[in-house]
């Protein structure tokens, strides 16, 4: 057995924040100081403190195993389950080694660590029409599909809504009505599942959706939060693969024309030309697309940040207007890239989760 | 006041499928759970389901392992109805979108389980309860218009009419601390079993009994409430389960000698004999001193002989849970276990569609006693248990439901009665304090009282089991009632005030505790997971009958009574695996 598992019980100071809404007083820190063996839990922690000292600490838990999801916080500012979390870990992450543990984010709070998942979390679930469309004719028995298609969907079917994800999710913060990781994650959980009739649907809907799939700013916090390995960004990237490779939806929102626009632009040129990617994102893929109405419209509106970037010199004009490019051996090289994943009938999706780890 | 035609109480597996089939027969459903459904500890289920859906079986097969692997105290006829029902019960679940892991042929996979003669347990990776949980609110949330969802809402009572027929409930909304009453015609507990009662157990803080204890003051009477099953395999420390599909994938059990000790008791099926005789073999191993550990206190996991490649995909829970919970990775070296306290086979008394004693009263699931089980549950049948008997009852409540006219209980008095109560918790002696080094006299806060109870239940009512330990578990039991009733709460508030909830429900812990202690004494015999080291033999000619316990009017106290086993096709035998 490893050592830490072998080490006596330590001390331990939390700080938790409180809030008792019938106070009418703000949200405070409160200090309690457990002692525990360094391998327990966070949450073990703050049950010591409710146990041993005061009984009104509420935090929702149950099966202390990370696999209900009730015990959602932030720890040390990052989102985290209480349970899953070990307190040598927090501590060493802690600063002056006193462990902050606080409510989840995105969502209001009710009561010192408890959120109101409601009108957040669910609210986006249910915006994802999160059950099974079923093809017909339903079959007698099971449906025959493919032991891969299985083992696939079980990693989306693992999430336990916890609501790390969408607790620290940078782009909802920002647009509260950005439907999100856990909700984004649940519908993979459907387009992958061979045996769900609506797989177009389901795509077009969140592309078409302002706030939908191309909502995302692709910053990874999702997948760092997530304790059951859903990886939420890797499924909304696979469902924006899907949407347009496969369905070849083009949505309202440009999703579909920028990412067109960024991998053409690099394919051309070896190298992103930021002042090309612009306008084909609005007007089209190609060389003509600036002169789209759409892209016009944008170019004019984004005026103001050129002409800024240019007075701070963190542009120049010869850097905005000359075409980028790099030397020609090297653009043969990253064209070779683009033939040799191209020529493949299918796409590979590299998926530890489903392709597990080396031998 | 919400009226409903059902009223289910408890929104894991059972209560959930109760509240799909009623709705589906018309029925105008509410679904009222303590916590948000899916936090239901259905989810932890590990392992798999089973059924005969292979076209090489037959569900008699199933049903007389079932009745084997209960030790013969299982009603056979209620046994029949889940085995011959459980393939069309899984295909159901397929079908509304449960991610059945496949063979090579796309057909599903089946792997083995304890007490099973072939193959016939149907799975998800090692999260099939999650799978089937989230599955089913996909559902409920997809019929919202249909099932009303009172999700935090804590069920303090049951209301009864004149004639003493259940007619709803009264609970609290736990956010708001407001309390209302429900009527209904029909109520189903599905409340789940009363494994904190135990410390360690495998199951979460909020399986505390409730529906068992609620039943029982409600004059129900209870069935087997001595016999609790411990798990083979719980992590040393946290009790945490390394599901059964361990040893179902080939994972050995090992003792310090290195030797597969379950040869001596099981040779045929080895590691996959019945819980109750592995757990027993675990823990003659421990106490000759042939365990592993620190303590010696546990025997060794070996789940390094199964491909690791198999283990990642069918078994990456536990994987999970061996690293993040015990730093040991399963895949390279063997993991320390030991048995603990895991399900409740006793529980509400009911016949095969849920109906207990009192008119209007139904029960599925862990909470119920049909029994299917008998003296113990093997594995990957509990799943099977909650689908069948929750889709049971909630059709014959919906069926109830349709010839009668809505109750119209006056229930302020009750209303008022269950406030009162608990405001009498919330202002005991505001001004002192809980006990402490410097004031030892005062009451002790809940949890104090509840693990000494938990502690107390797993040295005597445990693996092994005798008259002395028994009645020294049952004075401590009558002594923590008193402290009980006195109990210290820090938490005086409305909003989210769960201290206050854990009073009440260390008084429903105590009520399971109580029963399974009296029922385990008046059992003088060992049969299933009940082992008595005074009466060691199973004894067919005294005790071939199930043990009733019901709460006796007037302050009586647990009251004993008998009631007769159904035996359909299968005479009992010397059970052998």
């Amino acid at each position: 057995m490893p050592e830490a598992h072998d080490r006596p019980p330590e001390k331990f100071t939390l700080k938790l924040r409180r809030y008792d809404p019938e106070s009418g007083e703000a949200p405070y820190w409160e200090e309690h100081t457990v002692e525990l063996a360094p391998h327990r839990s966070v949450l073990e922690a703050v049950l010591q403190a409710k146990d041993r000292f005061d009984g009104s600490i509420a935090i929702r838990c149950s099966c202390r195993q990370a696999i209900c999801g009730s015990c959602g916080v932030r720890v040390n500012g990052e989102p985290a389950l209480a349970c899953h979390t070990h307190l040598d870990a927090a501590k060493a992450g802690a600063r002056d080694g006193v462990i902050e543990i606080e409510p989840m984010g995105n969502m209001p709070v009710l009561k010192d660590l408890i959120v109101d998942m409601d009108a957040v979390h669910w609210k986006k679930i249910q915006r994802v029409t999160p059950w099974l469309l079923a093809k017909q004719p339903v079959p007698e028995r099971e449906y025959i599909v493919s032991k891969e298609s299985m083992v696939d969907v079980t990693q989306t079917m693992a999430c336990i809504q916890c609501g790390a994800c969408v607790s620290d999710c940078l782009a909802m913060e920002v647009d509260p009505g950005f439907i999100g990781p856990a909700a984004l994650a649940k519908a993979y959980r459907f387009v992958g599942d061979p045996r769900d009739a609506e797989q177009f649907e389901r795509l077009n809907d969140l592309a078409q959706d302002p706030q939908g799939l191309f909502d995302c700013t692709h910053c990874f916090k999702c997948v760092q939060a997530c304790p059951k390995d859903v990886n939420p960004m890797g499924q909304i990237m696979r469902l924006r693969r899907i949407a347009t490779s496969d369905h070849q939806i083009v949505d309202q929102n440009n999703g579909e024309r920028h990412e067109a626009a960024f991998t053409r632009l690099i394919r051309d040129n070896g190298i992103l030309w930021e002042a090309e990617l612009l306008p084909r994102s609005y007007g089209g893929a190609s060389w003509f697309g600036k002169f789209a109405p759409a892209a016009g419209k944008e170019l004019l509106s984004s005026l103001p940040v050129a002409f800024y970037g240019l007075m701070r010199r963190k542009m120049t004009l010869a850097g905005i207007l000359k075409p980028h490019k790099i030397p020609r051996q090297d653009l043969k090289a990253v064209q070779s890239i683009y033939e040799r994943v191209e020529s493949r009938p299918e796409r590979y999706e590299l998926n530890l989760y489903i392709a597990g780890e080396d031998e | 006041m919400p009226a409903h035609d059902v009223l289910i109480i408890g929104a894991g597996l059972a209560g959930q499928r109760a509240a799909l089939a009623a709705a589906q027969e018309g029925a105008s459903v509410a679904i009222m759970s303590k916590v948000h459904p899916v936090r239901s500890h259905s989810v932890a289920a590990a392992g798999g389901i089973n059924a005969a859906i292979s076209v090489d079986d037959d569900w008699r097969s199933h049903a007389y392992d079932t009745v084997k692997g209960s030790d013969f105290l299982g009603d056979q006829d209620a046994i029949e109805v889940m085995c011959s029902q459980a393939p069309a019960e899984v295909m159901h679940l397929e079908h509304i979108g449960v991610t059945f892991h496949r063979n090579e042929k796309g057909l599903m996979d089946l792997r083995a389980f304890g007490g099973a003669s072939m193959k016939r347990t149907a799975y998800v990776a090692d999260i099939t309860g999650q799978a089937m949980l989230h599955v089913l609110y996909e559902q409920l949330m997809k019929h919202h218009e249909t099932v009303a969802r009172y999700e935090e809402w804590f069920t303090t009572s049951l209301l009864r009419d004149e004639h003493g027929r259940c007619c709803g409930a009264v609970a609290r909304e736990v956010r708001s601390g407001r309390m209302e009453a429900f009527t209904a015609k029909n109520v189903i507990l599905a409340c789940g079993g009363a494994g904190q009662a135990y410390k360690p157990t495998t199951n979460g803080l909020i399986v505390t009994g409730d529906g068992i204890a609620m039943a029982y003051r409600a004059g129900a009477p209870l069935m087997d409430m001595e016999m609790v099953q411990y798990h083979p395999t719980c992590l040393v420390e946290t009790g945490i389960l390394i599901t059964e599909g361990a040893r179902g994938e080939g994972a050995h059990l090992l003792n310090s000698n290195g030797e597969r000790f379950m040869e001596k008791s099981a040779p045929n099926k080895m590691e996959l004999a019945s819980r109750d005789v592995v757990s027993r073999a675990e823990q003659i191993e421990i106490d000759e001193g042939r365990g592993v550990g620190p303590d010696k206190a546990g025997i060794f996991l070996d789940v390094t002989v199964v491909p690791r490649k198999r283990t990642l995909e069918a078994l990456r829970e536990i994987v999970n849970l061996g690293r993040d919970f015990a730093g040991v990775d399963i895949t390279r070296e063997p993991i320390v276990i030991r048995p603990g306290q895991h399900y409740i086979m006793g529980g509400v008394k009911t016949d095969v569609d849920g109906r207990t004693s009192i008119d209007g009263l139904y029960a599925a699931g862990e909470v119920a006693c049909v029994s299917v089980h008998g003296g113990n549950r093997l594995g990957a049948n509990s799943l099977l248990d909650t689908l069948i008997f929750g889709r049971r009852a909630g059709e014959h409540a919906a069926a109830r439901a349709a010839s009668m006219g809505m109750p119209a209980p006056d229930a302020n008095a009750q209303l008022r009665e269950d406030g009162a109560r608990l405001e009498a918790i919330l202002s005991r002696d505001k001004d002192g304090g809980p006990a402490g080094p410097a004031h030892p006299a005062r009451p002790r806060r809940v949890s104090e009282i509840k693990s000494e109870l938990g502690e107390t239940m797993n040295r005597h009512a445990a693996v092994f089991r005798d008259e002395t330990g028994l009645q020294s578990a049952l004075e401590t039991i009558a002594r923590l009632r008193e402290e009980a009733d006195k109990a210290w709460v820090d938490d005086r508030g409305t909003v989210f005030n769960q201290d206050v909830l854990g009073a009440v429900e260390l008084g429903y812990m105590l009520d399971c505790a109580e029963t399974t202690v009296v029922a385990a004494i008046e059992r003088k015999e060992s049969r299933g997971a009940q082992f008595r080291t005074d009466y060691p033999e199973r004894n067919d000619e005294q005790w071939l009958k199930h043990i009733d316990i019901t709460l006796g009017e007037d302050g009586g106290g647990p009251q004993v009574s008998y009631s007769p086993v159904t035996i359909t096709q299968w005479q009992p035998e010397e059970r052998k695996y």
